[in-house]
């Protein structure tokens, strides 16, 4: 009888277990919430120019990203949207050497990053402070595939570094200076 | 030994349960169409349809969005989000009545469709702040 209760429960553990397996995907509570810092974010992100011709900031932009090798995407003057992605390598010395170490020690092979997407948005927007100028907003994202195959991470790049050499290129392409907002 | 047996059988009978929907049904498979569209979509007073598009980007792109894909004609905009998870996010800005614009927002969570109505609403507040317009529900 003991035997019989015990195993009705666990049946029921386990039915609870599954629906919550398949229930279990939700989403962070953050995703659709400004972040705290999206101002700073921003402002590291964007660069003045003073012109409001869209077209010129737009075919600069897709020439600076053409001779990083990427591929233009998507594009919209009206709207002032450009997007660019390429495929790069993504290995990882110091990740290979831990792999390698971990090998040795447990036999057991750990999949290192292989190869990454990388994917650039430029955006122009008028800026609201000054009638005459634009607002260029670049954002990076990238997805990583190991050496299975699989995706081992997507991410977005926050570097201001890559920001700021990004719109100095630009800078140099539409002989325009790009100002800090 | 014969409950190990039945609760095994079970578990594997569930597993099979799930995956047992043919291919073809999930085509035009989804939930209340009514409901979702309902929290999905906000009237703003406007009719700016531009300047709602290029409104929708900026914010896309404060909540960490690159766009995909754009259309003025259609009033289309489309963004993913990589954040360690994976948003598409789907959002379409047409005329409602003679002064306002309905936005419709719809997004994916890794493969799965959102239908939670928070996320729409945290959007649609983000929205209304960068248009300094506020977002009104619709029926």
């Amino acid at each position: 009888m003991i035997d019989f209760l015990s195993a009705r429960r666990a049946l029921v553990c386990t039915f609870l277990i599954c629906m919550f397996i398949t229930g279990c995907a939700s989403i962070p509570k953050d995703a659709f919430k400004l972040p705290p810092a999206s101002l700073e974010d921003r402002q590291l992100q964007s660069r003045v120019f003073n012109t409001l011709d869209n077209g010129l900031l737009l075919t600069s932009g897709a020439s600076v990203l053409q001779d990083l090798g990427y591929s233009i995407d998507e594009s919209n003057v009206g709207l002032g949207v450009l997007s660019a992605s390429k495929q790069a390598d993504a290995t990882d010395a110091g990740q290979i050497v831990g792999a390698v170490v971990l090998a040795l020690l447990t036999g057991a092979v750990t999949p290192t990053d292989d190869e990454q997407k990388i994917r650039v948005c430029l955006v122009i927007q008028e800026s609201l402070d000054d009638p005459d100028s634009s607002v260029a907003r670049i954002t990076i994202q990238r997805i990583i595939w190991n050496t299975q195959g699989r995706v081992s991470r997507v991410e977005s790049i926050n570097s201001p570094e890559l920001y700021q050499a990004f719109f100095e290129k630009l800078s140099k392409a539409t002989f325009l200076e790009a100002n800090l907002i | 030994m014969s409950i190990r047996f039945y609760s095994v059988s079970i578990m594997i009978g569930l597993l099979f349960l799930t995956g047992c929907a043919t291919q073809d049904s999930h085509v035009l498979s989804g939930g209340s169409a009514v409901e979702l569209r309902s929290f999905q979509t906000r009237a703003f007073d406007t009719t700016d349809k531009h300047k709602m598009m290029r409104s929708t980007i900026a914010t896309l792109q404060d909540l960490g969005f690159i766009i995909d894909k754009t259309d003025e004609d259609l009033g289309l905009v489309t963004g993913t989000k990589l954040s360690g998870y994976k948003i598409r996010m789907t959002v379409i800005v047409r005329p409602r009545g003679e002064t306002q614009l309905a936005v419709r927002a719809s997004a994916i969570y890794n493969n799965e469709p959102i239908e939670d109505p928070l996320p729409y609403q945290d959007f649609f507040t983000a929205l209304g702040k960068g248009i300094f317009l506020t977002a009104q529900k619709v029926d």
